[in-house]
């Protein structure tokens, strides 16, 4: 496995990533797109533990338990917003307002 | 340390603190413990009493002519300002300490009568006993500060027992005029000790005077500033011209407060501190001049007024003021030891005529608390003839009138003629002091007069309490009359404390004096009269008290009076003495009423509200809010807006942590 284009799909995914979160308005399109964030920094840290050592690959573990928490906490907290409001659109969620 | 009883000079004011927080306790906590009250009350001043002569004689025997310090702990220690609590007894202090403890002693004891029924009882015993304390700390103290302190405490004692009844409005704004019209006072006695300090390099009585001569130039500016602010300071405490005229409103507090604090002590200390001081009056021949004038002045001024006064207690008061005029003569003209000998005997017969006018009022109080009626129990109008009913009191009275009036042989006769005689030896020198002699002279004139007019229309002449409360008129009970019998004798034969040479005396008190006094004494123009002239003079204050008192007799008619409430205004110049010149009414409208708009128009409305509460707390709150509103409008709730900002922020991280290394 080569390392530059797994730096450069890394990059690609998460550059996809950051501009989903930016741009959409669908809260779990949102999340999915911060998932996707996460799978490029994954992508990163295991083509590095070819030169590193294996100390990335454990850290991908870490990622996905955490990851895997939060999608559990996150689709429950969308699921409650939707119960609520009847909409998932962040546009339409701002009761935080100042 | 001496090693005598001198040594226990610190257990008179002691003995009065502790009276003061023994009896302040009960008066918090048992204020119907009336018999304990009275125990420690009267108990704890003839105990300082005792302790007093105790001192005195020792300090006699000691035969010391310099004055006995005790240094007790570091009070100031500021660089070269080494203040300590120091108290010291010498021939000036031993005097005042006698008198205080001692007139002190009998009108506590005076009081225990007069104040039986009151609720305050405790309460009035503890303010007595805390005013005793101060009095003491005033003149032992060793220094200027530790005497300022006394001086102040005075002050708030006095405060405290004119305003003692006050849940009436009258009362309290009496204690406050005092109060504040004191300060003025004050303020001129903390001007004079910084220029003292700043002067002399010191606050102690013993450097200052001596250092005095040679660091301030004789008749020099700073010494003639610094003498003339301190003499402000007395004619606050000692109620003279121009700030006397809290003295007679001070006449609301109970009647033996008035006898102690508003006639035999506390007033006096102005007279005091003159003569402690004398070395720096006498440097500065201005202020001297200031002082004799002044106090001829109002004496003069306090008498007229007196003329016209119905409340018996009133006449007492202007009375004082006009004694006070007398001593100031005395001290101002450098005749010291004839200022301080008025001030005792002054205490001896002032301290009778007010507790005799308290015996008064306690009598006609309980005939019309009797008979439930509400006419004024202090107007002389509604007396009349009580020597049938009260014969002790009218005896004793007539004792201290004839000592007040100068007629020989009782003690004011031979305190007061000194005095003139100084001022009539001074005028030979400096004619001006013929003229303090003339208004002293008719002063006195005016004093036989008014005292022979309050006894006439009290205690001679048909009764006009009506036949109903005559019948309840008593004389006061023995612990009462006690008192007035021992200060009557105090009053007849005080004059033998210093009987002229003139009069083949020794002048005793002259020469006890002396130690304090000579430094003061030695740098004043030498004045001398011919025995012949002083012949003359006494003959003269004779007549006068004469003319004073047959005149009075042959003047007034007391059968013409009619009782206060049917009484007729008076017309013309009687009724400008019967409102006291219109002083008070032009000092409130000259500087009263002025200082109240400046307060309520500008200090109020304009910089309290306008700039402290406007710019200052509401223009903090509004700034904030401001910019608490300003901060909010970033909260749009839009999360899409906090992610962008959040990424906008990230990259500016990383740019910057990259194009830093």
């Amino acid at each position: 496995m080569l390392l530059e284009p797994a730096l450069v799909i890394s990059a690609v995914l998460f550059t996809l990533g950051v501009a989903g979160v930016l741009l959409r308005r669908n809260a779990i399109v949102i999340f999915m797109c911060v998932e996707l964030m996460l799978n490029a920094v994954n992508l990163t840290f295991v083509a590095l533990a070819q030169r590193l050592g294996v100390g990335g690959q454990v850290f991908v573990f870490f990622v996905m338990a955490v990851a895997a928490a939060e999608a559990a906490v996150g689709l429950a907290i969308i699921l409650a917003v939707y119960r609520h409001k009847q909409t998932v659109n962040l546009q339409n969620i701002n009761i935080l307002k100042g | 340390m001496t090693g005598t009883a001198v040594d226990l000079i610190w257990l008179a004011p002691a003995l009065a603190l502790l009276g003061f927080v023994l009896n302040g306790a009960l008066a918090l906590w048992r204020p119907t413990a009336k018999a304990a009250v009275t125990v420690i009350g009267v108990g704890v001043l003839a105990a300082a009493f005792a302790v007093g002569v105790a001192v005195v004689i020792a300090f006699a025997r000691l035969g010391a002519e310099a004055p006995v310090v005790f240094r007790y702990w570091s009070w100031m220690p500021v660089g070269a300002l080494q203040v300590d609590a120091a108290l010291q007894v010498d021939q000036l202090s031993a005097v005042m300490l006698l008198v205080v403890t001692g007139v002190g002693s009998l009108i506590h004891l005076f009081s225990v009568g007069y104040m039986k029924e009151d609720a305050g009882y405790a309460r009035y015993f503890a303010y007595l006993n805390l005013f005793i304390f101060f009095m003491l700390v005033l003149v032992l103290g060793a220094n200027f500060p530790v005497m300022f302190v006394g001086w102040e405490g005075v002050g708030l004692c006095s405060y405290l027992l004119i305003g003692f009844w006050f849940n009436e409005k009258v009362n309290a704004d009496a204690g406050k005029k005092a109060f504040i019209v004191n300060r003025i006072g004050d303020f001129g006695f903390l001007v004079a000790m910084f220029i003292i300090f700043w002067a002399t390099g010191s606050l102690d009585f013993g450097d200052v005077f001596a250092r005095a001569p040679t660091l301030l130039a004789a008749g020099g500016g700073a010494v003639t500033v610094l003498t003339l602010f301190l003499f402000l300071g007395c004619t606050g405490k000692s109620a003279q011209i121009p700030l006397y005229t809290w003295l007679p409103d001070a006449m609301q507090g109970p009647t033996p407060v008035s006898a102690l604090i508003h006639a035999a002590t506390m007033v006096t200390a102005g007279v005091y501190l003159v003569a402690r001081c004398n070395v720096l009056f006498a440097l500065a021949p201005i202020s001297g001049a200031v002082v004799a004038g002044t106090g001829a002045l109002t004496a003069l001024f306090a008498a007229t007024i007196a003329l016209k006064q119905w409340d018996i207690k009133r006449v007492l008061a202007y009375s004082t003021i006009s004694q006070l005029g007398h001593m100031f003569v005395g001290v101002g003209t450098g005749a010291m030891a004839a200022g301080i000998f008025h001030l005792v005997t002054h205490a001896f017969f002032k301290a009778l005529l007010f507790l005799g006018s308290g015996s008064v009022i306690y009598a006609m109080h309980h005939a019309y608390h009797a008979t439930h009626s509400h006419e004024d129990a202090q107007d002389m109008r509604n007396m009349g003839g009580l020597r049938r009913h009260l014969p002790w009191t009218a005896g004793l009275m007539w004792i201290a009138t004839l000592a007040i009036a100068g007629v020989p042989p009782f003690s004011g006769f031979f305190s007061k003629d000194e005095i003139l005689a100084a001022a009539f030896a001074r005028g030979s020198v400096q004619p001006v002091w013929l003229v303090f002699w003339g208004f002293g002279l008719a002063a006195a004139l005016l004093t036989a007069f008014y005292m022979a007019r309050l006894m006439l229309y009290t205690f001679h002449g048909p009764n006009r309490t009506g036949a109903e409360a005559e019948v309840h008129l008593h004389e006061a009970p023995w612990v009462m009359t006690g008192p007035l019998v021992v200060l009557g004798v105090l009053s007849a034969v005080g004059g033998i404390l210093n009987v002229p040479e003139l009069w083949g005396g020794s002048a005793w008190l002259h020469h006890w004096l002396e130690p304090v006094t000579k430094p003061g004494a030695a740098l004043l123009p030498e004045a001398h009269i011919s025995h012949a002239t002083e012949w003359t003079l006494v003959a003269i204050a004779v007549a006068v008290a004469a003319t004073g008192i047959v005149g009075a007799w042959r003047l007034l008619k007391p059968e013409a009076l009619v009782p206060a409430r049917s009484a007729p205004a008076e017309r013309g110049f009687a009724r400008v003495l019967r409102n006291k010149w219109y002083v008070d009414e032009l000092y409130n409208f000259f500087i009263v009423q002025p200082l109240v708009w400046v307060s309520r128009e500008i200090l109020w409305k304009r910089v309290d509200q306008g700039i402290i509460d406007g710019a200052g707390v509401n223009g903090a709150a509004r700034g904030a809010r401001a910019l608490g509103w300003l901060g909010s409008r970033l909260q749009t709730g839009q999360v899409g807006m906090y992610v962008a900002l959040f990424v906008v922020g990230v990259l500016a991280i990383l740019w910057r942590v990259t194009a830093g290394s």
